[in-house]
């Protein structure tokens, strides 16, 4: 008399836990501060998107080359389109700007390899960059042999005059960051660690503004008489002091995180103090600094704003200054967005980058 | 043959120059002399060329009568004042920007930051919108965004927004009622002080006994009684020696009540809301650096949420926190000197810039305007290091 035993089918999760319904309850309605939370948020999204989707979208004035196309209440792109060329390139000669964007295609063409995770040479591809890059992009920005016609920096402005002062101030920052980063290591030399520490924390109590000022007033009085160096020249020197020591907290940061047997393991080999750091601790270093080497291209991309104060017109410059034309008065706003969705585009990108890399640098206990 | 000298046992003498010791030594010096020869070079540099345009040198402008106005000044200020009184008007209106803007960073950093980990999806979205929009937005436009396109279009003063009749908001800037104290007030502030320092005496006692013998003294509800109680009782006894000055439109602008220039506003404003989105992530990360194992050990305990949070989980957190947030407050202090921008008269607006364009002395404005800052940053430095070891974890 066998019985064989059929349990019966599982019954389904309730209705009221699995689903929409389900995610729902558990994500927004999980009790009654979050419900009420949740109708509060609800009722401020209502209130403000639709007359700011309308003001960007749906109401805008995209079509037009002046502000008499602008009449439906809306933001007025116009404006930047109109003024497009000029917050890309600055004022450098219309006929000249494909100039720039030969050099913009040649960098993101070398730049996209680094991103494939397979390609080998990315370390000699980098070094490439960062130090032969800049020459090709300076013979190609100021002219002057080849048969290019030959510009002046105050020519330079806008989106292409931000990129390249952080840029060439990341750059030229960061073998003097690195010097510094190991001269404030080095224990057995108190005299050159004591020079590294204050250089280093004197450009990071003060704010890059007075680093600016200094750079455009004083700066000409520090050389002898006769030399005279460019305004852009000077903000670069500012800016690449400030950055250097910025750089080089990072670069400390990625010395003092290699295992102390890695050190002595280099000494054990007999290596010289430059073999040690050259092959076996910078290499470990500043793999484990990139993520915050980038942090610190995306303060100083930020803050290269600020030459506006010395009178360069990066791209924020080149909107103030658009704003002040009598034929666009009072679309501030407009100006303001449009720079602020550029910046916003390029730090939020960049900064998902160095996360993206830090994750898979860490290789911790995560939960 | 027995000719071994004692040479041979001890190991070979290097040679001088692969010797550490003396290698240290001779790059030392040689780094030493290089930038003294620098340093000699620029002093000299700068002194003929200073010689050479007819630059004065020395402190003693500071003596001199300034002959410009100041928009905004916490002490005493006007067109004959000198130099020395300009410094002083810049440095305290950049103390006061960068408190103001400590003060709100915090308060919307912290919220923002708890509201992130909240387990509510959309507040937690939202604050992440706000943080990631805010943090990727260079501080200068945002300065111009809230003075330029935003201050500019307020309504005037005859429209201006406001706030039960007190508060208004109009493109003249934000005006507030002021607090008007009479001859009798001064008992109220001795009570004021008298009852903070009952409450620490009362915290400590409650704090002591509990040690001693378990007992728990609900210290809150009895604080909040003598701070807001003792003070009122004495305000109210002594005939209630306060009013408030409110603001009221006269002519074309108001009268009457704190003004708070539109300057001061969109930098306060702008500052507050750049700092917090970073205080955010600080204080999101401290507190999920807390290990899940901290919050169950403590659950497992019979803890309730809200004792977790604030015994085990925020005491915490606090230590991961306090060290970037001081960076974020360094950072916040530094960045307030982009008042210049928008020409609210703080150190470098009236100091470095207007002050440096009459008189013409790089040099000297320049140096004292950098130790100002590099002074600030110390003191902050200073005492959140202080408050971090206090905080610290105090291991046997």
């Amino acid at each position: 008399m066998s019985h064989d035993f059929a349990p019966l089918p599982d019954l389904p999760p309730p209705a009221a836990s699995v689903g929409v319904i389900g995610w729902l309850r558990r994500n927004l309605f999980s009790n009654t501060i979050n419900s009420l939370l949740t109708l509060f948020a609800i009722y401020l999204l209502a209130t403000l998107l639709p007359p700011l989707l309308n003001w960007l979208f749906f109401d805008a004035d995209w079509i037009g080359d002046s502000r008499d196309a602008c009449t439906s209440g809306g933001a007025c792109w116009v404006f930047i389109s109109a003024r497009f060329s000029t917050f890309m390139y600055g004022f450098f000669p219309e006929n000249e700007t494909w100039r720039i964007n030969l050099i913009y295609i040649a960098l993101i063409a070398c730049m996209a390899p680094l991103f494939i995770e397979s390609f080998r040479h990315k370390v000699k591809l980098g070094v490439f960059v960062i130090f032969v890059f800049p020459i090709f992009g300076f013979i190609l920005l100021f002219g002057g042999v080849f048969g290019l016609e030959q510009t002046e920096t105050s020519q330079w402005g806008g989106l292409t005059l931000t990129l390249l002062l952080a840029s060439v101030g990341c750059v030229a920052a960061l073998p003097l960051g690195i010097m510094l980063a190991l001269g404030r290591q080095a224990t057995n030399m108190p005299a050159v660690k004591s020079m590294c520490v204050l250089f280093i924390e004197f450009w990071r109590g003060v704010p890059l503004i007075t680093v600016l000022f200094m750079s455009s007033v004083m700066l000409p009085l520090f050389l002898p008489e006769g030399v005279s160096f460019d305004k852009l020249l000077r903000a670069l020197i500012g800016i690449t002091l400030f950055q250097s020591a910025y750089i080089a907290e990072v670069v400390r940061g990625g010395l003092q995180a290699i295992p102390k047997g890695q050190y002595e393991a280099a000494d054990a080999l007999g290596l010289s103090y430059w073999k040690k750091m050259g092959l076996i601790i910078l290499p470990q270093a500043m793999k484990i600094v990139i993520p915050g080497i980038v942090n610190t291209f995306i303060a100083l991309f930020k803050d290269t704003t600020l030459v506006i104060i010395v009178g360069l017109l990066d791209v924020l410059g080149m909107v103030q200054n658009a704003l002040n034309d009598p034929n666009w008065l009072g679309y501030s706003t407009e100006g303001y967005v449009f720079t602020a969705f550029v910046f916003w585009i390029f730090c939020f990108s960049m900064s998902r980058y160095s996360q993206a890399l830090e994750r898979k640098l860490h290789t911790g206990h995560k939960r | 043959m027995a000719d071994a000298s004692p040479e041979r046992d001890s190991p070979a003498k290097p040679r001088l120059l692969s010797d550490p010791k003396f290698r240290a030594l001779v790059f030392q010096i040689i780094a030493s002399i290089t930038v003294a020869a620098f340093i000699f070079f620029i002093v000299r540099n700068t002194l003929t060329n200073m010689e050479s345009r007819g630059i004065s040198t020395g402190f003693g402008f500071l003596d001199r009568a300034s002959g410009f106005g100041i928009l905004q000044s916490l002490i005493e200020y006007n067109e004959t004042s000198t130099y020395g009184r300009t410094f002083l008007v810049g440095l305290l209106n950049t103390i006061l920007v960068s408190v103001l803007g400590v003060f709100f960073a915090t308060i919307i950093g912290f919220i923002m930051g708890v509201l992130r980990l909240s387990s509510n999806w959309l507040i937690s979205k939202l604050a992440a919108t706000y943080i990631e929009i805010f943090r990727n937005i260079p501080l200068l436009l945002q300065i111009f965004f809230w003075y330029y396109a935003i201050g500019f279009n307020l309504p005037g003063p005859r429209q201006a927004m406001s706030v039960g009749d007190s508060l208004f908001l109009s493109n003249r800037g934000l005006y507030i009622p002021a607090p008007v104290f009479e001859s009798g007030f001064m008992a109220t502030g001795l009570a004021i002080i008298a009852s903070i320092v009952a409450v620490i005496i009362l915290a400590r006692w409650a704090r002591k006994r509990f040690e001693a013998t378990g007992q728990l003294f609900h210290t809150v509800y009895a604080s909040l009684a003598i701070l807001i109680g003792v003070p009122a009782v004495v305000f109210f006894a002594t005939g209630a020696p306060m009013h408030l000055d409110y603001p009221s439109l006269q002519g074309f602008n108001f009268q009457g009540g704190v003004a708070i220039i539109p300057e001061l506003f969109a930098l306060v404003l702008a500052l507050s809301i750049y700092t917090a989105a970073f205080i955010a992530e600080t204080v999101r990360s401290g507190i999920q650096a807390v290990s899940h194992g901290q919050t169950e050990a403590a659950s497992a305990l019979g803890l309730r949420p809200g004792w977790i949070l604030r015994l085990v989980v925020i005491p915490q957190a606090m230590r991961v926190i306090i060290p970037p947030l001081t960076s974020q407050y360094l950072n916040l202090t530094k960045n307030s000197s982009l008042a210049a921008a928008i020409g609210y008269p703080d150190l470098v607006a009236v100091f470095a810039g207007t002050t440096l364009n009459q008189t013409g002395q790089a040099v000297e404005i320049i140096a004292i305007t950098m130790s100002v800052y590099l002074v600030l940053s110390l003191i902050i430095s200073i005492f959140m290091n202080w408050y971090n070891a206090k905080m610290a974890l105090r291991e046997r």
